[in-house]
């Protein structure tokens, strides 16, 4: 059987099944489904829902027995109960939501430039083969920096205003998009292609009904590593220089030795990554209902 | 040049679906046509035949106008469609809506809630109509199939070209399959040309046989049995069936329906199908 080369080519056999074992394989929290998957089983799901929560919770006791006696200094760890109070302080005087929203939105500006600069040079690569050899070998070459260590170069250029925190952003976001979206559209079907001009498909839609779908779920993955990328480029930003923002929170309360505050900052970090990946997760399953 | 069509009398003046003259194709310096003329008439069934690397495949190719082809050696009248040997369906979209795909730039303009109407009507012909909603991942491979011909039927297309699109199911499937074809075609009327490894499909279902050699149509065989006639106890049938398989370099052996009793139906090795596809491509 002979095809033809078309400009989304790509190893062809079965990409489909590849990129969908990527995709969950890459999935964070896949050994949480474990239990669920286990549950039909035998009715001791409750049982186990509750085990499961038991050692978090004797962690958090201890913790609280710790600080209450004095073994656990509160300049070293503030107490659990302290941390709580503390998070209801400054969620009730606005410092921790203003402070959230400058960081949120930090993070999403920079987010939006590095995913606009990397699917636009994926689309490109993907699609065309001078495209790709334009952009591919520098994008290759360029996503094996390390890109925290151009910080110092970033703060030379850049000073240590809001630019170099967003180019930090962008700068990690971009790679995990542009390689996964590149992997996506290189990993479609050339058949599916074909049968798509010999249903006299115009290019654009077959990049609609086939393209774009058939690189989705690669791409999700990559949005889901970009994500990651964003919110840990943020925080290292923020932790060098800021004067807005949870990191200038964090700094300010490492300097007065406020440890509760510390821990609520970081605490905050960890719901943001939480809420941006299931985000993420509700797309992809939206998405990719197909795969089942 | 162009030879036209006989008796020209007062239902017969539609011209041919599928002229094709001194066609030629080659990949690198290797010939894979080599002057190839054929003309379909419509609602024509043709079966194509020929051994791996003859030249079937880049002929279809060429009748879909998924390759390109050079000014003036191809005219195909109409529409055409393709089902695949694979069913090759997209599978983020359910069955109707891989079908309702292929009406997208049909010259009529369908609206979009026509082009589903439509793509039920048809999945309902070839036995889908509980399967709308399914996900390819879903479907068998024999219903997967039906699909990929309802994709095909949908357009109304006037050529019709199938690229071995039995050859991956199981005997039984493959069979239900060819009654299916047979109706579709009686109801539909359009021009049917099967790309086909397999000698007793081609009888089964064609108006014509033709066996392709070194990038030539080189035999040509009519059958005027019914379809409903053509076992191996049609003396027809059985000539053809001979001189088909001398075409296409294998020494006959009898077909695969054995009457009771007959010691070469246990012949090992199952000789019971002939696949003129000994050869690598």
């Amino acid at each position: 059987m002979s095809t033809t080369r078309s400009p989304a080519l790509g190893p062809p056999p079965d990409p489909v099944t590849t990129t969908a074992d990527t995709a969950r394989s890459a999935a964070p929290g896949v050994a949480t489904t474990g239990p669920t998957s286990r549950k039909t089983r035998s009715g001791r799901s409750p049982w186990r829902f509750l085990r499961r929560w038991v050692s978090p919770v004797v962690v958090v006791a201890l913790w609280q027995l710790a600080s209450s006696t004095g073994v656990l200094d509160e300049r070293t760890l503030a107490s659990p109960a302290t941390i709580l109070q503390t998070a209801w302080q400054l969620a009730a005087d606005g410092v921790l939501g203003s402070a959230t929203l400058t960081s949120l939105q930090r993070a999403a500006l920079g987010f939006a430039i590095g995913a606009t600069i990397g699917v636009t040079l994926a689309v490109v690569a993907g699609l065309w083969r001078i495209g790709e050899d334009a952009i591919d070998p520098l994008m290759q070459m360029l996503r094996t920096l390390p890109h925290f260590g151009l910080i110092p170069l970033f703060i030379l250029w850049m000073g240590v205003n809001e630019t170099p925190k967003l180019a930090l952003i962008a700068m990690g976001v971009c790679f995990p998009l542009y390689l996964n979206t590149v992997a996506g559209i290189r990993g479609i079907d050339t058949r599916m292609l074909e049968a798509a001009r010999s249903m006299n498909l115009s290019w654009g839609q077959r990049l609609r009904h086939v393209v774009v779908p058939g690189a989705l779920p690669q791409a999700l993955v990559g949005l889901r590593q970009s994500l990651g990328v964003a919110w840990l480029s943020l925080i290292v930003a923020e932790t060098i220089a800021a004067d807005n923002g949870l990191g200038h929170m964090i700094n300010l309360a490492r300097e007065f030795q406020q440890t509760d505050t510390i821990v609520v900052g970081l605490a905050v970090y960890s719901l943001l990554g939480l809420a941006t990946d299931a985000i993420v997760r509700y797309l992809e399953g939206r998405a990719l209902a197909w795969r089942g | 040049m162009a030879r036209l069509t006989p008796t020209p009398s007062a239902d017969s003046i539609e011209p041919p679906v599928v002229e094709v003259r001194g066609h030629r194709r080659s990949f690198g310096d290797q010939v894979v046509l080599d002057g190839v003329d054929l003309e379909l008439q419509p609602g024509e069934f043709v079966a194509l035949l020929g051994r791996s690397g003859c030249g079937k495949s880049p002929l279809l190719r060429s009748l879909a106008r998924l390759d390109p082809v050079p000014a003036g050696e191809v005219t195909v009248r109409g529409r055409s469609a393709v089902a695949f040997q694979e069913p090759r369906l997209l599978p983020w979209r359910s069955a109707h809506e891989n079908v309702a795909l292929a009406l997208l730039n049909s010259p009529d303009r369908v609206a979009r809630a026509a082009r589903r109407e439509r793509a039920r009507d048809t999945l309902a012909e070839v036995g889908l109509g509980a399967r709308l909603d399914a996900w390819p991942r879903e479907l068998s491979g024999g219903q997967a199939q039906r699909v990929s011909l309802a994709r095909a039927l949908v357009s109304d297309p006037a050529l019709l070209l199938l690229d071995e699109p039995f050859s991956a199911l199981d005997a039984l499937t493959r069979m239900e399959m060819h009654q299916l074809v047979i109706d579709l075609w009686r109801r539909h009327r359009m021009a049917v040309l099967i790309v086909t490894h397999d000698v007793d499909e081609a009888l089964a279902l064609a108006d014509r046989v033709l066996v392709m050699e070194h990038g030539r149509i080189e035999h040509r065989f009519e059958i005027t049995s019914r379809r409903d006639d053509r076992d191996h106890t049609n003396p027809e049938i059985g000539r053809i069936r001979t001189e088909v398989l001398r075409a296409v370099g294998v020494e006959p052996t009898p077909p695969r329906t054995q009457r009771a009793g007959d010691p070469t139906s246990t012949t090992p090795g199952g000789e019971g199908r002939h696949r003129a596809s000994t050869g690598a491509a």
